[in-house]
């Protein structure tokens, strides 16, 4: 798979510093975190994402953990950084081609970029259900 | 190793060996013995037709054959392509149908699919879970039109190896046509046709040190079996397939073949001897499949599925190591191994396979360093993977409702 330096560089970063790029898992059960999972083994990509939302609203907080693919791992980790310090509404407008786009996927590869989106949605919606 | 990347992968392909290159040479050139072995009327077409002829004699030999009963062609897929078609079209009047299994090469699975296409009959045979088609397993599909049955020698995914010289026995006496790949065979396990009850076998030279793009078919003469040809042109091997025989090619497999005769046994004893070390080691790892039968497979190809990470981040992980892997992330048609689905695995275990295949030129601190870093990373990706977390916590991933995307 001929990926772009990018993939091939969040993709090494994390797998040797797993700490110092998110990886890891905060309760599912607090009030201020909110986890989306998406994916199923049998497809070859589970991504899990959590946030930890702040009294501002703002997105405190975040580890994942991804099995995948080298890009769906290098997708959830480019997800992660772009949503730290943003608000709930901010993060919802962050789109999977933007994901694409900024670690140049080859065509093949964009479905990892959507399950990233998609777990940030869910992500949200876990949190907000708790909220409401 | 070339530079620092370890080469795990010689059940795709070989590097020829330096013997073999050396004396390709000499078939090229101006200065060398370039003719072309069809030219009857000149020393350079005599010299040229010699080289062909005692590599005949060359993989014949290694294979317990008669010369006369091997055909050149580009490799194992038109060897495959020729066994298959040319003989589902020479006996089409006898029946119209064929047994595989589904676990062949694509070499033999598409051929099949294009004889379906074309009004033939194909069953697709499911092998047991350690990738073996048993004569028992045969008999069940055999029907009275049954005109071939093609299996593969050693699987070439998991090394596991069908029992030939027993089906052999039986299709012959029925009548029916045996065609068997053998691509992964030469130099790892021993062949002697003459008493083998085979009537179509396919070689590769690339998978034993020779160069790509020359194989070959034999082609049992007692009893005859005719075949009608793909390739039409100026009758070379005897009309079987026409074209000018690449000379320096088929030195090539000549040299690698009569190599494999006399190293066989050696190669085997340090291949074995490196396998088991490389599986004492990796087997340390929790959650892992060996994919196939230790008990009966060749030790060139160890087979393994590391439960919740995926195949192809285990590939990247392992960055400096040539290997395969079943996933579909690998793939064109982002599918995971057909080989591995029919055993009856589950996707995931198909997704996370990796083929480690040791050859000639593999080395014990390779395998040493190569089995190091498997543990490092497999333990890194896991640390990644929410499914390992699930595991620890003792989560059925069966139960869990997924949300497939």
């Amino acid at each position: 798979m001929a990926y772009s330096k990018k993939v091939i560089e969040k993709f090494e970063n994390t797998l040797n510093n797993p700490s110092a790029f998110h990886v890891g898992r905060l309760d599912p059960k607090a009030k201020n975190v909110g986890t989306g999972m998406v994916g199923a083994p049998a497809c070859g990509d589970v991504m899990r994402l959590q946030i930890e939302v702040d009294k501002n609203n703002k997105i405190s907080n975040c580890k994942f953990k991804t099995y995948g693919c080298g890009s769906a791992i290098a997708s959830s980790q480019q997800m992660i950084e772009m949503l730290v310090g943003k608000t709930l509404k901010e993060a919802k407008k962050i789109k999977d081609r933007d994901i694409a786009e900024i670690l140049e996927l080859p065509a093949i590869k964009i479905h990892c970029s959507v399950l990233a989106e998609d777990s940030i949605k869910k992500a949200i919606a876990d949190y907000e259900s708790k909220k409401a | 190793m070339q530079g620092n990347q370890f080469y795990f992968d010689y059940a795709s392909t070989t590097p020829v060996d330096p013997r073999v290159a050396k004396r390709m040479i000499e078939f090229m050139s101006v200065d060398g013995h370039f003719g072309n072995p069809g030219s009857r009327s000149h020393s350079f077409g005599w010299k040229a037709d010699e080289a062909v002829e005692k590599a005949r004699m060359q993989v014949a030999t290694l294979v317990g054959a008669d010369p006369r009963e091997i055909v050149w062609t580009s490799g194992a897929t038109e060897s495959d392509n020729l066994a298959i078609k040319g003989a589902a079209k020479f006996y089409e009047s006898k029946g119209k149908h064929i047994i595989t299994s589904k676990i062949e090469h694509k070499a033999v699975l598409d051929p099949c699919r294009q004889l379906e296409r074309e009004g033939f009959e194909v069953t697709y045979i499911d092998p047991d879970e350690t990738g073996v088609v048993s004569l028992e397993m045969l008999k069940k599909y055999i029907r009275n039109d049954t005109i071939l049955i093609s299996l593969m020698h050693i699987n070439n995914e998991l090394g596991s190896v069908n029992d030939i010289e027993k089906i052999g026995a039986y299709t012959r006496k029925k009548g029916i046509i045996f065609h068997v790949d053998a691509a992964q065979s030469t130099g790892k396990l021993d062949i002697d046709l003459a008493n083998l009850n085979v009537d179509l076998m396919s070689f590769s030279a690339h998978k034993t040190y020779g160069p790509k793009g020359v194989g070959a078919l034999y082609v049992c003469r007692k009893p005859r079996i005719r075949l009608e040809a793909l390739i039409h042109g100026g009758g070379q091997e005897r009309g079987f397939r026409a074209g000018t025989l690449p000379t320096h090619q088929i030195v090539g497999m000549g040299e690698a073949f009569d190599l494999a005769k006399h190293e066989m046994q050696e190669d085997n004893k340090k291949i074995t001897k490196l396998s088991r070390l490389f599986w004492n080691e990796v087997s340390e790892i929790d959650e892992i499949y060996l994919n196939g039968d230790m008990k009966n497979k060749v030790p060139n190809i160890i087979n393994i599925s590391f439960a919740y990470i995926e195949g192809e981040s285990l590939i990247m992980g392992l960055k400096d190591v040539a290997v395969s892997s079943g996933s579909a992330c690998t793939s064109a048609s982002l599918e995971p191994s057909y080989v591995l689905r029919a055993l009856g695995r589950a996707d995931e275990l198909a997704h996370s396979s990796i083929r480690f295949s040791f050859g000639r030129f593999t080395t014990e601190e390779e395998v040493k360093e190569v089995a190091k870093t498997t543990k490092r990373v497999v333990a890194q990706l896991r640390e990644l993977s929410p499914l390992w977390d699930m595991f620890l916590d003792g989560v059925d991933l069966e139960k869990v409702e997924w949300a497939p995307h």
